[in-house]
């Protein structure tokens, strides 16, 4: 079991407030993941679920017990942080079996769970070497060994793949998420990466100077995104906003496009641009386009084969079906 | 890119931190030098003693016949070692405090601290020669002990501190979360990281407290007089006798320098840890 229940949660750090009083619900077996800009509280959001700082107000409960000031180690939980935390004096055995050693587990239990781990982690040819020995992804998965063998009610994972190369992240990604689907534990995972919560989050929190923005599975958010903040924020490149009369034609503020939903056309469409800088990435192409009637930049996406280059004229048609109109507040109009 | 350094420079500047180097030494090989010459020899010119090639270790032969120098050797290694260490007892949890769990005063609490050694040490020699009299521990190891701890306790926190704040705080919180209480936290994963600078710590305050001589010869009369007063009994009313002053100065200085030499690698380690990441 790993149900995580928030109510009027907050922090204040000084006289600062971090993150106002907030309500969150995390079901048991759920992947959710906390996604927002550096500075969002959403790693102090996770540091309060896991104990390692004090709620200024509110309570956490943690399968119907309230864990509000029961300190860490008790709560349950397994942490894999940033930095990994690996104990650089210990070998990776020792560094697994650690959490066992505290909780004064029998030999063979420990045993039988530190080659379970090392197993499913394939870090058996790596357990007597110490963590300076290894490389950032097996780092990684050590630091994940270490929080499978206390069999948690839940796993928090505070930008775990932020330190990893790209090529890299992409494997530890897949490697997490098959981690949850096979061992159905609930898991709390922070990150400033929209592309790592749109892949592997059954919900995604997103979080906007401490404020939940809006709370969703991926598709959820990137059909119909509740403001101006999480249309920007969600899906990449990010959503075009149009305003003025553009927007007013709509009967709306502001209205969101994303590049996706924009058809390019060297032949006629509703906007006429011309094409700046392209991003080309095999499979699709990035433009950036001056919209001469709105006399502003929208990126907008084509094929990987489209040959357009700098200067050239292109025309724009919208895909009406999928705009996304906002009022002055930023709120979605539905 | 290096820097490309003539040969000429190279060779001057060599020698200046040579000349400079052995200016510094001198006063220590010149004491070495004059405590394998006889008295005699010891008082004559400078020159004469470096050239002259007579040597004797009658010297050291009179010092030990005069005093005894394992009692006073025993009293600093108790005195030295014990008052590192109850220091360290004592400057862990305190350096552990203010390393990862800094106060609003943290700071000033430090400056505080170190405050207390900008004090001229004579500025309170009489009220706790008067304390020490009064509880009866003048002239005992116990006495010393724990005020060469008081008075080094400074300096053991400060290094400790900057020591343990290296520490990333992330695997002090990991250990937490992996349930280890705070006092298996410390045993288990704060003090074997921090090893090195424990060890440096505990060097330099050893050689400190093996060199302190103002309370040791203040405190002391003749039971747990260290080699501090083992030295000073040599420049007596009877005069000075250069010959056997340099041969209880050698022995003095010989055990703290060949620690400090077996350890120079720690020493330098630990001075300048954090200095450059």
């Amino acid at each position: 079991m790993g149900r995580i229940q928030l109510s009027q949660v907050s922090k204040v750090f000084g006289d600062v407030e971090v993150i106002p009083p907030l309500d969150l619900d995390i079901e048991d077996g759920e992947f959710m993941v906390f996604v927002g800009p550096s500075g969002c509280g959403k790693s102090t959001l996770l540091r309060l679920i896991a104990g390692l700082e004090d709620v200024t107000t509110g309570s956490i409960v943690i399968d119907g017990s309230d864990a509000t000031t029961v300190p860490p180690a008790k709560r349950g939980l397994a942490m894999v942080f940033q930095s990994y935390a690996l104990y650089p004096h210990m070998s990776v055995r020792k560094n697994i079996a650690f959490p066992m050693k505290m909780a004064r587990m029998p030999q063979d239990e420990q045993v039988r769970r530190l080659e379970a781990a090392a197993q499913v982690l394939n870090l058996t040819e790596y357990l007597d070497r110490r963590p300076g020995q290894l490389s950032g992804g097996q780092r990684q998965r050590v630091a994940i060994g270490r929080a499978i063998v206390r069999e948690p009610a839940a796993f928090l994972f505070d930008e775990p793949l932020s330190n990893l190369d790209a090529a890299l992240r992409v494997g530890m990604r897949l490697e997490i998420s098959e981690l949850h689907k096979r061992l159905q534990t609930t898991m709390v995972y922070v990150t400033h990466d929209q592309v790592e919560a749109m892949t592997m989050a059954d919900k995604i929190v997103v979080l906007h100077a401490g404020v939940i923005e809006q709370v969703g599975s991926p598709l959820e958010l990137y059909r119909s995104p509740q403001n101006t903040f999480v249309a920007g924020f969600i899906g990449s490149p990010k959503m075009n906003f149009i305003e003025g009369p553009e927007a007013a034609s709509h009967d709306a503020h502001t209205v969101g496009i994303r590049p996706e939903h924009i058809d390019v056309s060297s032949g006629s469409g509703t906007w006429t641009g011309t094409v700046g800088v392209s991003e080309h990435l095999g499979s699709d192409t990035f433009f950036h386009v001056t919209v001469d009637e709105l006399s502003q930049l929208l990126t907008v996406r084509a094929g990987g084969e489209v040959d357009l280059h700098y200067g050239d004229t292109i025309h724009l048609t919208p895909n009406l079906d999928h705009l996304h109109r906002f009022d002055e507040r930023g709120l979605r109009i539905s | 890119m290096a820097r490309s350094v003539k040969t000429s420079r190279k060779a001057v500047t060599t020698l200046v931190a040579g000349t400079l180097g052995l200016l510094m030494f001198f006063p220590v090989l010149w004491i070495v030098i004059l405590s394998f010459k006889s008295e005699g020899d010891a008082i004559k010119a400078p020159l004469a003693v470096l050239f002259s090639t007579d040597w004797t270790t009658e010297s050291y032969g009179a010092v030990q016949a005069r005093s005894d120098y394992l009692k006073h050797f025993s009293n600093s290694v108790v005195i030295s070692f014990g008052s590192t260490f109850l220091g360290l007892l004592v400057a862990i949890p305190a350096a552990w405090a203010m390393a990862f769990v800094p106060g609003k005063r943290t700071k000033d609490v430090l400056m505080w601290m170190l405050s207390t050694k900008m004090l001229p040490p004579v500025g309170v020699l009489v009220p706790i020669y008067l304390i020490f009299r009064d509880l009866g521990i003048l002239d005992s190891r116990v006495g010393l002990v724990f005020v060469l701890m008081m008075i080094n306790l400074p300096i053991i926190i400060w290094m400790l501190f900057t020591y343990f704040r290296e520490i990333p705080g992330e695997i002090l919180e990991a250990a937490r979360m992996d349930g280890a209480s705070l006092r298996e936290e410390i045993i288990h994963v704060l003090t074997p990281m921090a090893i090195p600078g424990i060890a440096s710590t505990v060097l330099l305050n050893i050689i400190l407290a093996w060199n302190e001589a103002f309370w040791t010869l203040n405190l002391t009369s003749a039971k747990a007089a260290p080699l501090t007063a083992f030295i000073a009994s040599y420049s007596s009313p009877e005069g000075l006798f250069y010959a056997k002053l340099s041969a209880a100065s050698v022995m003095a200085i010989a055990p703290i320098l060949i620690l400090g030499w077996f350890s120079q690698k720690q020493l330098v380690r630990g001075l300048t840890f954090g200095a450059v990441k």
